[in-house]
């Protein structure tokens, strides 16, 4: 055992000192494959960080919305449908929302508004989430200027500040008495924005749906389990902002190990042709060649994976910061909750590190077993 | 030093720092135990669907309520034009029929 242990050290020694003869070379093969390493780590751990937080705080979402429909387009709904809904065996609670969406021409953000029952938000006052507060440079005890339908400018005092740890929920959330929220948008009395469903039985669910939009046949129903979904089929690999960004990566990465598989430079051969010269078998060569693909492609994948890491959860994601801000001046501050999924640094290092190395042995192999006069001229 | 020993020291390192990375997400996971919590209570208190990451277009912002117009939202001919917008999938609501069209 000592000896074939002493046996691998030596070819490792010869390995990293050939490497180091060519170290331009492979230092520049070693930047880019931990960059790919990189960026492919970066945006599965993102995507996975992100797709467990939104599993656990949308559970908690109103288990069905109901929404009323006109031409196909979004409308308020009647406050009265409520009672229809209720009246349906099965359903806990109905209850109405009001929302909408406020441009701000100061700094040309747009902000989420919403109706809520809470003690800080009594007519004439506000909550403001942390998005809203660092783009307009307000804080509790400000006012905050909004312009109704009607073209009057209404002045609304900060009472609160939504903490920027909860910023992936509220960051452009702003919460406003009832009565200020109609006084804005002219929202008749006796309708809502759309409607939340609470049922007994979450196995029910769908039954209790179909007998809604039988009952009421103009609206259409949002099930929590679609929500879910939605969020889940976003960062999943095939949602867009994963393929976008991982189909370049995976590209560069195999146009990478196929250049690499393809064939050895003439130096490589040669100092090959001189090892089998000087008395190598082709096993040392192979296991020499396994090395250099270990080497290369196991260091570049720790500093790449680590990098990410890093990259996503002490720098909130900065180098994609402007994919996913687009044209919003309102942007939320990524501070998500780091949730690793081993199983995905185990794939990201079987796709990775094992088609390098293999990658590396073959074609030695085919170098090797050609007669070494032959190879050196 | 041998080479070799250099190079199992470095990986040596490396792994070690991958495991503290695993270490420290536990860590994180069970300090922003709180925020989490304020995350959910929001969520629950004020019945939210969404989460907030692209606000420049409604349906990007609320992307799960979005409607079948949404990619002719300004006009019939409009183009998706919001970069927020290629890098979402469409609400898996908007796919349920409501009428049988064909």
């Amino acid at each position: 055992m000592r000896t074939w242990i002493e046996r691998h050290k030596n070819i490792l020694d010869f390995t990293l000192s050939s490497l180091v003869r060519r170290k331009r070379k492979n230092a520049a093969l070693v930047s880019v494959y931990t960059l790919i390493v990189f960026l492919l780590a970066s945006v599965l751990l993102f995507t996975y960080a992100l797709r467990e937080e939104a599993s656990i705080l949308l559970k908690q979402a109103p288990e069905m919305i109901v929404q009323k429909l006109v031409a196909g387009r979004h409308e308020l709904i009647p406050v009265a449908y409520m009672d229809r809904i209720q009246a349906i065996k099965g359903v806990s609670s109905v209850k109405e929302r009001l929302w909408g969406y406020y441009y701000d021409p100061v700094v040309g953000a747009n902000y989420t508004l919403m109706v809520a029952e809470d003690p800080d938000v009594a007519p004439g006052s506000i909550s403001i989430g942390e998005g809203v507060s660092r783009t307009r440079l307000a804080s509790p005890g400000d006012t905050l200027e909004f312009r109704t339908y009607q073209g009057v400018t209404i002045e609304l005092e900060i009472k609160k500040t939504f903490s920027a740890e909860s910023g992936l929920v509220s960051s452009d959330l702003i919460l406003i008495s009832e009565d200020d929220f109609r006084k804005l948008f002219g929202t008749p009395k006796g309708f809502a924005t759309d409607l939340t469903v609470r049922v007994r039985n979450p196995k029910e669910l769908p039954t209790i749906a179909m007998k809604v939009a039988e009952i009421l046949p103009d609206t259409r129903q949002v099930l929590r389990e679609e929500l879910l979904r939605t969020y889940d089929a976003i960062f999943n690999w095939r949602g867009g902002i994963l393929l976008a960004i991982l189909f370049g990566a995976v590209l560069a990465f195999i146009i990478f190990a196929w250049d690499k598989a393809s064939g050895l430079s003439v130096e490589e051969k040669r100092e090959i042709g001189i090892l089998k010269a000087i008395g190598w078998e082709t096993s040392d060569i192979i296991r020499m060649k396994f090395w250099e693909g270990l080497v290369v492609s196991l260091s570049s994948f720790l500093m790449g994976i680590l990098l990410a890491y890093i990259h996503v959860f002490f720098t909130s994601f900065m180098l994609f910061e402007p994919v996913l801000k687009g044209w919003a001046t309102l942007y939320p501050e990524f501070k998500i909750t780091p949730f690793i999924d081993g199983a995905q640094v185990a794939s990201l290092f079987f796709l990775t590190v094992v088609p390098y190395t293999v990658a590396t042995i073959i074609p030695s192999w085919r170098a090797a077993i050609v007669d070494p006069d032959s190879v050196m001229r | 030093m041998r080479k070799s020993s250099v190079f199992f020291i470095y990986i040596f390192i490396q792994i070690v720092l991958l495991g503290c990375m695993f270490t420290h997400a536990s860590y994180k996971q069970h300090i922003s135990l709180s925020h989490l919590q304020e995350k959910v209570n929001l969520v629950q208190r004020l019945g939210l669907t969404d989460l907030c990451l692209f606000t420049e277009a409604s349906y990007t912002r609320h992307l799960s309520l979005a409607d079948f117009h949404t990619a002719f939202q300004d006009s019939p001919m409009a183009l998706e034009h919001f970069p927020s917008g290629s890098l979402v999938t469409h609400p898996l609501a908007a796919k349920k029929t409501y009428e049988n069209v064909d």
